[in-house]
């Protein structure tokens, strides 16, 4: 049931993904991302697949494991592909009824799709490969300037590995709510849009009770451990930039280069 | 009439580096108005099975069968049958979510599509039997002792009247004295109501004395199904599963270790007592 979602989870396997630098693995992604917007050719977005098909290949991912993360997107994936197709204005190709079909419409939709589900699989290939704490600490440190600014990097990374490390606790959770109530007859998939709404308080009033008991007992777990926050703490794995990380950063470069290249072709 | 199950076979995540097997390929037939206790270490596939009796994981391959029914064919009416197999999961206490003891409890009944008045009359019932006062239906759930959650969230199964109680590590964080009540309530349930009850379980102690038959799970796979004092024999393997016979076999081996002349199968404090009795010719 609900064990099918993957959004943010790590997948553990060993690959050469798996062991770069987590910040390596960030900066690429954030390359990745702003490429796809720098570019507005058809050869782009060629390129950004075969890189991303590339990526999946090496991080031995299976390609279903990262497609049936998509499917939570696909209803925004819907919406916005429709809003594009009939509200741009253009040169009219068909029209359903009051809906209006135009070629640059369509033409956006298409990036528009595309652009999307490569946003969704770039970043989900970053947390599929790399463990929340890494993740926690590339961010701390590749955002630690900000400190100088007051802003409390460390607190907004160590909430951001908590929220990532409670996914997976609270969809179990989720499940195991759903199962006992199921158990006592509760019925989730029949009846009106009112009468389902109404079947979800029976979970969402002990998930948001057991939310806040856990949420409490880590409070509490980390309080009993002397957690002060980021100042003066010592990492156990320094994060360390290896061979690896240069070329893959060398790799990063070119790609992005070759990207930006393209937004000036016409095609 | 009774629970077949036949070849049940159960893989999590088939195809991704998570595939584990969570049952593999288990037979067994459990007869109407039986005590069964699942034993099992952490993580050998109890509430896994479990859950498979009423529907509500489907196996890989292999099936159940109710009264003869296959329960995973098509049509079957699950929504019914788990009224009829009542499960109560772990940590049951956490599913509790009304404003008052009383509506809780009548969630289930009330999901048969019985009447209000109906539905409390069972609520009430459910509530006496496991203990609850009528001081304490107005109470908010989330005010109650952990203890007494737990006996209103195991009422909230039995108001459905369920012919088969499955019960998922009832007395797990309880104290001594809240285990204590809770076997003694299912024995009571389980004489009076003339029902069928699988306890889950991982104590040995806690269901040498109530269970007629005894599961044995040990990583996905079933290795005994049997009477308690026919598994109590293999004490070896058992604890080569991580497992233990209970405190009073051990002492009993040990006796006969010392040269005295008892049954090795003791595996009550009564029984032991008889023995000892027995052997002072009292």
């Amino acid at each position: 049931m609900l064990r099918d979602i993957t959004i943010g989870q790590y997948y553990p396997v060993r690959s050469p993904i798996h062991g770069l630098d987590p910040r390596t693995k960030l900066a690429g992604t954030f390359i990745f991302l702003i490429s796809l917007f720098v570019t507005k050719s058809l050869i782009g977005y060629l390129i950004a697949t075969f890189a991303l098909i590339f990526l999946i290949r090496i991080s031995r991912v299976p390609a279903r494991y990262i497609t049936k993360g998509l499917k939570p997107v696909l209803i925004i994936l819907v919406i916005s592909v429709s809003f594009n197709i009939f509200l741009t204005p253009g040169r009219l190709l068909f029209a359903i009824g009051p809906l209006k079909v135009t070629a640059e419409g369509l033409k956006t939709a298409g990036f528009m799709a595309i652009r999307l589900i490569y946003l969704v699989i770039g970043s989900s290939l970053m947390t599929l490969t790399t463990t929340p704490t890494q993740l926690t600490d590339a961010l701390e440190r590749s955002l630690g300037f900000l400190n100088k600014v007051h802003v409390p990097v460390h607190e907004i990374a160590m909430m951001m590995a908590i929220a990532l490390r409670f996914i997976p606790i609270l969809i179990e959770e989720t499940d195991k709510i759903m199962k006992a109530q199921m158990a006592r007859g509760a019925d989730f998939e029949s009846g009106n849009l009112i009468r389902r709404a109404k079947a979800l308080v029976p979970i969402l009033v002990p998930l948001f009770v057991s939310a806040f008991r856990r949420a409490a007992d880590l409070a509490n777990a980390m309080e009993a451990r002397c957690y002060h926050g980021g100042g003066g703490r010592t990492k156990m794995r320094p994060l360390k930039y290896g061979t690896s990380d240069k070329r893959a950063y060398a790799v990063m470069l070119v790609y992005f280069v070759i990207m930006i290249l393209t937004g000036f072709l016409k095609i | 009439m009774s629970i077949r199950a036949e070849h049940l076979t159960h893989l999590y995540s088939p195809g991704t580096a998570f595939e584990s097997y969570a049952l593999k390929d288990i037979s067994f037939e459990i007869a109407d108005g039986s005590f069964v206790a699942v034993i099992g270490h952490t993580g050998s596939g109890k509430s896994t099975l479990i859950q498979h009796l009423n529907g509500l994981y489907r196996p890989t391959s292999g099936t159940v069968y109710y009264n003869g029914e296959d329960i995973f064919a098509e049509g079957y009416d699950l929504k019914a049958l788990r009224t009829k197999i009542g499960l109560v999961f772990q940590y049951p206490e956490y599913q509790l979510f009304e404003e008052d003891v009383i509506t809780d409890v009548m969630f289930g009944p009330k999901n048969m599509g019985l009447s209000d008045d109906e539905a409390r009359a069972r609520a009430k019932k459910a509530l006496m039997q496991v203990g609850i006062g009528e001081s304490l239906y107005k109470r908010s759930p989330f005010d109650l002792s952990g203890g007494q959650k737990r006996r209103v969230a195991i009422a909230g199964v039995l108001a459905m009247d369920p012919e088969v109680l499955i019960l998922d590590e009832p007395t797990a964080g309880l104290d001594p004295r809240g285990r204590e009540e809770t076997l003694a309530m299912l024995e009571e349930l389980h004489s009076e109501r003339k029902i069928t009850v699988i306890l889950v379980s991982h104590s040995m102690d806690d269901v040498a004395e109530c269970a007629d038959m005894l599961m044995v799970l040990k990583d996905a796979e079933l290795k005994f199904f049997d009477r308690p004092k026919e598994v109590f024999r293999h004490v070896e393997e058992l604890e080569s599963y991580g497992l233990a016979v209970p405190e009073i076999t051990y002492l009993a081996h040990d006796l006969i270790k010392a040269g005295l002349d008892i049954d090795p199968t003791v595996s009550t404090v009564s029984e032991a007592k008889a023995e000892l009795l027995k052997l002072l010719k009292w």
